[in-house]
């Protein structure tokens, strides 16, 4: 990795819709990607991920602040965003009516390659992606996270150094997502592109990202390797009871740590240090707590732990899954 | 890999440790006319798969109406006034109507992202998508002619005249319909202006213009599908007079392009919030 090579010196806020009250949807985030790293937003709904990528896209112009793109300024130039992404959206309404290969030809079309390119970029794609015999079915018609994949394949026809996927593995099966992280890595290997990824999944986030920003309300309030944020809550860890009914209140030990878990429903989670997380355990697998405990786990700090210590908004913002 | 730990926090910016290397080359500008034809093809095919039970409503539509206006109309120019009217009829609802709910649909569902994401001009989505929904009334528009010259005992021999109608027609129709859903701030506004805009042309259109109180007479001439339905109409005398044909046919065109500028505003200013 040769460094910084692409940079949003950003100074970015906007104001949301006026009807509601005014939301800083992103504010004051800085970034800085390098050329070649896969870079992920992580943040909870409403997080603000979204309308960030809308703003490096072009698609939204920010309030204050810049975008440079490998070198171009994306808010003086927004169209030139186009011709240097490629962005995978939420959406896919402007391709649900068409075949999975006539969504690629066309993209490819779109993005000024000729049509005998065109098809063979799309045929490459397709094939590589497993979707060639999908190939001639309207995306209305497939499963979601197939259509997802025709749209990640639409994504990927006319070659671009930069990638923006907005939860591109949303309703995928395992080997759809496994295509999807091989065609994302094929392209860094082989032609130094640069991913940016949008996701609320941690544990996507945690196997697939060089590194990873975390957004709350707005603001990047952590950005590093995922292992470096993991550090950050080292010396911490989870410990998951689930208890057969409800909580062996009369026990003291068990009583003790009632204002220090997060409760829900029969489940408690603590999060503690290593000795007293020993010391808990001991307490509930011997004596009358036992009787009452269905089931529990331990575990070393997760992405979502790291989100949840740096004091992100919502409690239960990220979905592990 | 890197394991640089970036000091990323908000309002910091992060020093440069290297030489920022020169832009990446830009990938090449799409241009109008190859974009306008993949962007029609594409919509051709969506037609084909989702519109054409539709393109069956809006045929019996018209014949329909041309076979109860049999009992009120007694031939002559009224006659060729609610065959005219019923042919482009069958242009207002899929060109007008239909393009309006798709753009509304489109804008409102955040799919015009997938557009203006790619470098592909305003014009050619536009368009594109416009012709082809103006193409895709050529074979209802026709079958309804047809009908309506065997119903009513008029001449088949000027229908070729279609050739510069539906086209022209479509143009209008097809451009207000775009823009009414570009600008239509709700999908929901959008399908009511299009339905709107569609029973115009079905009121104002197939019956006789001389009936009308000279209001309704006035919006008649406002109406862009009312120089279409005149230029078809006038084909079916005995010896037609092409000038007002081509005048009519002209006024069509006129508000085409200026529908399609707005249609093509309206896109840029939709696709980009």
């Amino acid at each position: 990795m040769r460094g910084l090579t692409k940079t949003y010196p950003a100074v970015r806020g906007r104001r949301g819709v006026p009807a509601t009250s005014e939301v800083r949807a992103t504010d004051d985030v800085t970034l800085d990607i390098r050329r070649g790293e896969i870079f992920g937003l992580l943040g909870p709904n409403g997080a603000g991920k979204t309308t960030l990528v809308r703003q490096l896209t072009g698609l939204m112009r920010p309030d204050r602040g810049s975008v440079e793109i490998l070198g171009h300024d994306i808010v003086r130039h927004p169209e030139r965003a186009a011709r240097i992404l490629a962005y995978l959206g939420q959406e896919s309404s402007a391709l649900d009516e068409l075949t999975v290969s006539l969504a690629a030809e066309t993209t490819g079309r779109l993005r000024g390659l000729d049509a005998g390119r065109a098809r063979a970029e799309r045929d490459a794609v397709l094939d590589e992606l497993g979707l060639t015999p999908l190939a001639g079915r309207p995306l209305k018609k497939l499963s979601g996270g197939q259509r997802r994949l025709a749209c990640f394949a639409s994504a990927l026809v006319g070659r671009r150094p930069l990638l923006v996927l907005d939860e591109p593995t949303t309703g995928m099966d395992p080997v759809a997502r496994r295509a999807v992280w091989g065609a994302v890595d094929r392209r860094r290997a082989e032609q130094g592109a640069t991913v940016l990824l949008v996701t609320h999944n941690v544990i996507e986030a945690e196997t697939v990202l060089d590194r990873v920003a975390v957004l709350d309300r707005g603001r990047v309030i952590a950005c590093d390797t995922p292992t470096g944020l993991k550090e950050q809550v080292a010396g911490e860890v989870r410990v998951d009871l689930v208890w057969r009914e409800t909580a062996p209140l009369h026990v003291p030990e068990v009583a003790a740590l009632r204002d220090r878990v997060a409760e829900s429903g029969r489940r408690w989670t603590l999060r503690l240090a290593p000795e007293e997380a020993r010391a808990v355990v001991a307490t509930v697998t011997g004596g009358a707590a036992f009787a009452a405990l269905d089931d529990f786990t331990l575990a070393t700090p997760s992405l979502e732990d790291v989100y949840l210590a740096l004091g992100g908004a919502a409690q239960q913002g990220l979905v592990k899954a | 890999m890197s394991v640089v730990p970036a000091e990323v926090l908000p309002g910091s910016a992060l020093a440069v440790e290297e030489p920022v290397r020169e832009a990446a080359e830009l990938g090449p500008r799409t241009r109008l006319w190859p974009a306008l034809v993949a962007v029609y093809r594409a919509q051709l095919s969506r037609a084909r798969v989702a519109r054409i039970p539709l393109l069956f409503v809006a045929t019996f539509q018209s014949i329909g109406i041309m076979i109860l206006m049999r009992g009120v109309v007694d031939g002559g120019g009224e006659a060729q006034a609610v065959v005219a009217g019923s042919s482009v009829l069958v242009v207002a609802f899929v060109a007008l109507n239909l393009l309006a709910q798709y753009f509304g649909q489109l804008r409102a569902s955040g799919g015009l992202d997938h557009y203006a994401t790619l470098p592909v001009p305003p014009a050619a989505v536009v368009l594109g998508a416009a012709g082809a929904y103006a193409s895709f009334t050529v074979p209802g528009t026709v079958v309804t002619a047809v009908f309506g010259c065997v119903l009513f005992g008029l001449p088949l021999a000027h229908l070729w005249v279609l050739v510069a109608v539906i086209p022209l027609a479509g143009a209008a129709l097809a451009g207000l319909g775009a823009a009414l859903g570009l600008l239509a701030p709700r999908p929901e506004l959008a399908t009511l202006l299009g339905q709107l805009g569609m029973s115009a042309a079905l009121l104002l259109g197939v019956l006789p213009a001389d009936r009308m109180p000279e209001a309704v007479r006035f919006t008649r001439d406002l109406l862009p599908s009312t120089y279409g339905v005149e230029a078809f109409a006038r084909t079916f005398g005995p010896h037609p007079d092409w000038a007002f044909v081509l005048g009519d046919l002209a006024v069509c065109g006129g508000v085409g392009v200026v529908s399609l500028a707005v249609a093509t505003w309206a896109y840029r200013r939709a696709a980009v919030r």
